[in-house]
């Protein structure tokens, strides 16, 4: 048995090396704009996230102080609607996806579904503004939490169908030789096995959402004031930032800082949520 | 029952070649006339017909793909989970004919129970609501009555004294072959007529496949048990019947003493010793 080098060690020990640097420093550039933003969001806006902001209101022009409170709010208010909509369509068609349907419908509705996640999300912003703000004559909390809970259905579908696949033939046959019918057997057998994935899936669909500025520019519209009634149009934590961001005003850019982080940081939070969920179990199983 | 009844193994002899008169239905859990099955084009199973004794262990033996399990599956239909099938024939259990446009296919397996290859206990489940589980999704409520049922399970699967402290416990936490004595006990605990067992302990080392044949041959008291097995001496240790299938037929079927030491068919007797499959 040769055991000798070849002749060409070193040549090709030198392309291994470039190689693997080339692909060190490609992972860096990945994750190095997520250190990047952090670093900028926390130089810029940490000085203005205090209490005062958590509580109060946005005050006029020129005023010091004040907060987002409202838009906070709003923001939960939205999320609660886009729920509300997107997790009941998003997990049933998941679930068809994965237990019913032919072949060929279920890959058209596939594919469908990965077009719908690659739609703008402005595009959403303006189909809602269509079927909802002008029929209506207004824009509304209801309408800013269709437009997040249409954008959640694809995505959820999605995740919901590949986690119940994920599921063993073996739990779907031994519920159904049980004399269990086919639709118990998939919601208390099938998808309590599945749960902890769908409940994944739910949670990075509301963290998408829950950053998007565009569905809501016409829709929800935002609010500088309390808003309790969901036909009005309401403030969002994104539409706040973005109306603050593109001001003329110091402190309203300060302000802007402040909720990107909040925003950031809650975001940031739903995923490690989502990590310490699925620890242990990563990709084999739910 | 150590030995099968003599005049039942008579009786299932001469009756296995003509169609059976209706007086002798009783004796038989099955009566299984001209079944034929496809998956799409192929045809799996090419007109069976087999009577299935009462209170008795019938071993179905074969080489991979003669039709084995598609068989046992069509006992209890759960060959239906499979897209475009399509059987042919009758099965009547106990006189009543299964595949009759009437029968709700969860209602024929709540009669007739079924045991898998794999062990398959659920996880989200302990090992008390993994016994349970069967009733209380057909609509028992009565925590008394779960509770009763769940100890007589076990009990009937050798496994209470080996899981009476430990039932809250995961019912995946268990050895493997315990895991499959938890699944007959689930299985026993919706109470069927039948239990059809897909090569029960094809995963199991052999100190758990003896308990899994001991507890076989203590269930035939009050249960029919069908089993499908690759291990042919398994087959001649637990079985009262026999019946040898190859290339979806059935080639011989009769008392496992006969099969096993004077088959009439050389098929059999190749597959038997050895010499294909």
């Amino acid at each position: 048995m040769h055991l000798q080098r070849a002749d060409n060690h070193t040549w090709r020990k030198a392309k291994s090396g470039l190689a693997s640097t080339v692909a060190f420093f490609s992972a860096l550039l990945v994750i190095a704009p997520l250190g990047l933003v952090f670093f900028h969001l926390l130089v810029n806006g940490a000085s203005s996230v205090n209490w005062n902001f958590f509580t109060k209101l946005p005050t006029p022009v020129g005023v010091p102080g004040g907060g987002m409170v409202n838009a906070i709010v709003g923001s939960l208010e939205l999320l609660a609607l886009a729920a509300a909509i997107g997790i009941p369509v998003g997990v049933l068609g998941g679930v068809y996806l994965a237990e019913y349907g032919s072949a060929r419908v279920n890959s058209l509705l596939r594919f469908l579904a990965d077009v719908l996640n690659g739609v703008p999300s402005i595009t959403w912003g303006v189909v809602v503004y269509g079927l909802v703000v002008l029929r209506f004559k207004g824009f509304s909390a209801y309408a800013g939490g269709l437009a997040l809970g249409l954008i959640m259905i694809p995505l959820i579908i999605r995740t919901t169908e590949e986690v119940i696949l994920l599921v063993p033939n073996g739990y779907r046959e031994a519920a159904l030789a049980l004399g269990v019918s086919r639709w118990k057997t998939i919601v208390h057998i099938v998808m309590k096995t599945a749960s902890k994935g769908i409940i994944t899936g739910i949670l990075l669909a509301l963290a998408r959402v829950g950053g998007e500025t565009a569905p809501l520019l016409f829709t929800a519209f935002g609010n500088r004031f309390w808003n309790h009634n969901l036909s009005e149009p309401i403030a969002a934590l994104p539409l706040q930032i973005f109306t603050y961001a593109i001001s003329p005003y110091d402190d309203w850019h300060r302000q802007a800082w402040a909720g990107a982080l909040v925003l950031v940081t809650g975001i940031f939070c739903v995923n490690v949520l989502v990590r310490i969920l699925t620890r242990g179990r990563t990709a084999s199983i739910v | 029952m150590a030995n099968p009844d003599p005049t039942v193994a008579e009786r299932v002899e001469r009756d296995t070649e003509p169609a059976p008169s209706p007086e002798h239905a009783p004796l038989y859990t099955f009566q299984v006339k001209n079944l034929s099955v496809w998956y799409g084009e192929k045809r799996a199973i090419d007109d069976v017909t087999l009577h299935i004794a009462s209170n008795a262990v019938t071993a179905i033996i074969g080489p991979s793909g003669c039709g084995k399990s598609t068989f046992l599956r069509c006992l209890n239909r759960m060959h239906e989970l499979v897209p475009k099938t399509r059987v042919e024939g009758t099965v009547l259990l106990q006189g009543d004919d299964l595949y009759s446009n009437s029968v709700d296919p969860a209602i024929v397996r709540r009669r007739v129970g079924m045991v898998f290859q794999k062990s398959n206990p659920f996880p989200t489940m302990s090992i008390g609501e993994n016994v349970v589980i069967g009733l209380r999704l057909n609509g028992v409520r009565n925590q008394k009555f779960l509770n009763e049922r769940l100890e007589k399970s076990l009990r009937m699967a050798a496994l209470w004294d080996e899981v009476k402290d430990d039932l809250h416990k995961p019912g995946t936490s268990l050895s493997g072959g315990q895991q499959q004595r938890l699944c007959i006990a689930r299985a026993l605990a919706v109470e069927p007529e039948v239990i059809l067992m897909d090569e029960p302990c094809s995963a199991l080392d052999p100190i758990a496949t003896a308990k899994i044949e001991e507890l076989i041959h203590e269930l035939k008291a009050q249960y029919t048990i069908v089993t499908v097995t690759h291990n042919m001496q398994q087959a001649g240790r637990v079985s009262d019947y026999t019946a040898f299938f190859y290339l979806g037929r059935l080639i011989e079927f009769g008392p496992t003493t006969k099969i096993f030491t004077n088959p009439s068919q050389r098929q059999t007797e190749d597959y038997i010793t050895g010499r294909f499959g």
